[in-house]
């Protein structure tokens, strides 16, 4: 029997850069409630959303990703050309086939990388977070890119009043390299299928193209659907645990954090998990969802580039991140700011 | 067994510590809606809170029928016992 080589890795792996692309088009609560019957006042202490952005028709998945990843790899200091995969986390790119990783790859001029999507929602960015650590320290990958992108006001029933004020659009990339200290810490990770109905898309895209399947006979666009209530609970709660297992995991203590940076679902969901993880008082916590709404995959990244562009935070602290969404799904792991 | 008082006290603690009402406001006869301004995610907070701190199981299709602070100490009660 032949013995195989493997290939070394690196010891540990870290963030090196993270960019952002927010859409043009800032939509008030005031426009929002055009459709819908609500106020800004009612959208704010539901949500603790003030504006978000949506894109415009040329502000595709794919030039939002590109945008964010040439500022990721500027920041990172890293040519497209070292970069050897690329992941790309979404569940609002449109077109089934082919991934929009290979273009991006190529287009950025990472000519040749590994290209792939993953469907995590929510949870995107943290799952390929914790990929791109596992592929550098086995040595199939050096520099990875990873991308959160979303244009969900595509997928929004604009009449909903229990959704419309939430889902917005944009892109948040980071660029991962190997270090010989550890930059990102050991994921917990999971998934709940049993509660795959609270989060989902209305109908799948053979059913929508089918208008024997409506009382108009018409096709209809699917649109995601939440049941907010029983989601607020799992994401304030059972995250609130897997987070704490997160920290454990990294052996960082409560008092050892200085960034809380969660997906940014919604400002009640951030505040009661602060409050579940008995977070010190003087832990920055992101709030990026006030002015960019829920970008699901794209949330984390553009939460820790404002955080970071602010100086509110700075290079070497140690912040948790943890996604959770559509699924049920979630991933969560403490980083180190780059 | 806490008297009914004593779960009306500390379910208006939680109350007070969730929501920012006045633990005093909180009596049996008031509705966490209409009269304490309690919104719906802070109820899912409330509900969650008073499990852990009653040691009882309030299910969803529970949790919204208890319209006022009398339902909801009725209901740990019951649970509790």
């Amino acid at each position: 029997m032949s013995t195989l080589t493997l290939r070394p890795g690196a010891p540990a792996s870290a963030i090196l850069g993270v960019g952002g692309y927010r859409p043009r088009r800032v939509v008030t609560n005031a426009e929002i409630c055009e459709l819908i019957d609500s106020s800004d006042e009612w959208i704010r202490t539901r949500s603790g959303i003030t504006e978000r952005r949506w894109a415009s028709e040329d502000e595709t998945v794919k030039m939002m990703s590109i945008e964010a990843a040439r500022k990721a790899l500027g920041r990172a200091g890293i040519e497209p050309g070292q970069i050897d995969t690329v992941i790309v986390a979404t569940v609002t790119h449109l077109h089934q086939t082919p991934a929009i990783a290979t273009t991006i790859a190529s287009e950025l001029g990472a000519t040749g990388a590994a290209a792939f999507d993953i469907s995590a929602a929510c949870a995107g960015f943290c799952y390929a977070t914790a990929m791109a650590d596992s592929f550098i320290r086995s040595g199939s990958s050096t520099y990875v890119l990873i991308v959160g992108v979303e244009r969900l006001s595509d997928m929004t029933d604009k009449t909903d009043r229990s959704t419309a004020f939430i889902f917005a659009d944009g892109a948040g990339a980071a660029v991962i390299g190997p270090s010989d200290t550890p930059g990102i810490g050991p994921v917990v990770w999971g998934s709940d299928g049993d509660q795959s109905h609270l989060i989902e898309q209305t109908q799948p895209w053979d059913k929508a193209m089918d208008g024997d399947n409506f009382p108009d006979g018409e096709p209809h666009w699917p649109m995601l659907r939440m049941e907010g209530n029983p989601v607020f609970k799992w994401a304030s709660y059972t995250m609130a645990k897997t987070a704490a297992e997160a920290m454990d995991a990294a052996g960082v203590r409560p008092e050892d954090l200085d960034v809380f940076a969660p997906h940014q679902a919604n400002m009640r969901i951030t505040d009661a998990m602060f409050r579940a993880l008995k977070l010190p008082s003087d832990v920055v916590v992101a709030r990026d969802i006030a002015r960019q709404g829920n970008t699901s995959a794209a949330s984390i990244p553009l939460a820790l580039e404002a955080l970071i562009e602010s100086g509110e935070v700075h290079s070497g602290q140690t912040c948790l991140i943890i996604g959770f969404g559509a699924g049920l799904v979630f991933a969560g792991q403490v980083i180190l700011i780059p | 067994m806490p008297t009914t008082e004593e779960v009306r006290s500390d379910l208006a603690e939680i109350v007070n510590e969730v929501a920012g009402v006045p633990a005093d406001d909180v009596q049996l006869d008031k509705s966490f809606a209409d009269d304490l301004d309690v919104d719906s995610l802070s109820m899912v907070e409330i509900i969650y809170a008073a499990e852990e701190k009653f040691g009882v199981s309030i299910p969803d299709e529970e949790a919204k029928n208890l319209k006022t602070v009398g339902d909801a100490v009725a209901y740990i009660e019951r649970a509790a016992s």
